[in-house]
């Protein structure tokens, strides 16, 4: 091993095989950890972290519960960080989680036009969509035509409402309940809730839909 | 600045193509590079907006053509350089071969990852009254600053709403340059399709962004 080499499974490759940027991010990486200013451990921790404990199914509780929860619903409308803050499990939001509501006569949908801002707490790490130009010059623009890219469409009376996330506030879309739900558990539901329905460019599952 | 990233509106990007069973990193290295613009973030190199402007400062045809993670790593490098973390000689020779420099939270170990995983604070106390409420008009000030803002071109100059109010919050104009967190009053500020793309656009769309105190005016 050569003496930047860590004992961790991404450093198994044969250098020759590297691209460019691989190269240039190991050599980051030992020059960040060589100066003594990060445990590349804690590099490994954190991509573990990411990878386990976020992602959409921590969303979908709570767009469950407050399918199933009048009092929760109206908690999460009005201050979503302390609403999902009171549900242990997805404590990490902080403090500027907004929830805003579909209805029959308004559609929400979530954009960063300048960058990337997303609830990654809520929903995990932004897809390649999400982050990409197409999205983010179009959204906030012709919104409807960005749905038809999903295979969605809405009636054409719908008010269309688009939330630009040019600040630290991040926004989740509180989507309408499916229809032939009712009497369901909230573990049931949450299993209709998409991520993208959590942004507004999708709707939940409907009952008995392929998941 | 007036950057390539404040893509709001343009044309020809072509249509959205979601991936079907996407997975959370397309590459090993891009993992690498979130955590470490996270964990060098947490000890303290520099603060959210510091990170967001050195991306935005990448020439345009590099930002245009470079993946999201391939811009993290180039944004990454050059605040480190800029900072003097890190040095030309260090990133030629592959390794460290140039003295550290502090770090305000020292090094970033295992024991400090969860305090990444847990969202940061951007809300402070208020330095004066706000100039606006809810259900005020307002108008997004025709300025252009040089450095980084997060007020959106395709605002300026157009007339909205103002709808909630989030309270005081960290400035981006100016903690991205070491000028202070000088916290402003942020609202959401609502605009009328048609106000801000002329009178072919949708009518049934409403635009709104969150908007610093400073980035508006009466109307």
């Amino acid at each position: 091993m050569s003496e930047h080499d860590h004992d961790h499974h991404h450093h198994d490759h044969d250098h020759s095989e590297l691209s460019e940027t691989e190269l240039r991010v190991r050599a980051l990486e030992s020059i960040l950890s060589e100066k003594g200013y990060l445990e590349p451990a804690a590099l490994d921790a954190i991509v573990q972290a990411y990878e386990t404990k976020i992602g959409p199914h921590n969303g979908a509780q709570v767009v469950a519960k407050a399918w199933t929860d009048p009092a929760f619903k109206k908690a999460l409308l009005e201050d979503a960080s302390k609403a999902v803050g009171t549900l242990g499990h997805v404590s990490r939001v902080g403090d500027h989680l907004v929830a805003v509501e579909n209805t029959p006569g308004r559609h929400n949908m979530v954009v960063c036009t300048l960058c990337s801002c997303y609830p990654w707490e809520m929903l995990g790490l932004p897809p390649v969509w999400y982050k990409a130009a197409p999205y983010r010059s179009r959204a906030v623009r012709d919104p409807r035509g960005v749905l038809t890219d999903f295979g969605v469409s809405l009636p054409k009376e719908t008010e269309i409402r688009v939330w630009d996330s040019t600040a630290e506030t991040r926004f989740l879309v509180l989507p309408m309940r499916p229809e032939g739900t009712e009497g369901w558990s909230e573990q049931q539901l949450a299993e209709l809730v998409t991520r993208d329905s959590m942004i507004g460019t999708g709707f939940p599952r409907k009952p008995g839909a392929p998941s | 600045m007036n950057g390539v990233h404040d893509m709001g509106g343009m044309d020809g990007f072509g249509k959205v193509e979601p991936e079907p069973n996407e997975p959370m990193f397309h590459e090993e290295w891009e993992s690498r590079v979130l955590a470490m613009v996270r964990a060098m973030g947490a000890a303290g190199a520099f603060n959210i907006d510091a990170s967001r402007f050195y991306r935005e400062t990448l020439p345009p045809h590099v930002y245009l053509s470079s993946s999201y993670y391939r811009k993290w790593l180039l944004g990454l490098e050059a605040l480190l350089l800029d900072k003097g973390f890190i040095a030309q000689d260090d990133m030629a020779a592959g390794h460290s071969v140039t003295p550290a420099s502090p770090l305000k939270h020292g090094k970033f170990s295992v024991a400090d990852v969860e305090r990444v995983m847990v969202r940061g604070k951007f809300g402070r106390t208020a330095p004066a009254l706000a100039k606006f409420k809810a259900g005020d008009r307002v108008r997004a000030k025709n300025i252009h600053p040089a450095t980084h803002t997060r007020l959106p071109r395709y605002v300026r100059g157009h007339i909205g709403v103002v709808e909630r109010d989030h309270g005081c919050h960290v400035f981006p104009d100016t903690a991205a340059n070491d000028a202070g967190e000088r916290p402003q009053w942020l609202y959401t500020v609502v605009f009328d399709g048609r106000e801000l793309w002329g009178p072919d656009s949708d009518p049934t769309i409403k635009v709104s962004i969150d908007a610093f105190e400073p980035y508006l005016e009466p109307a």
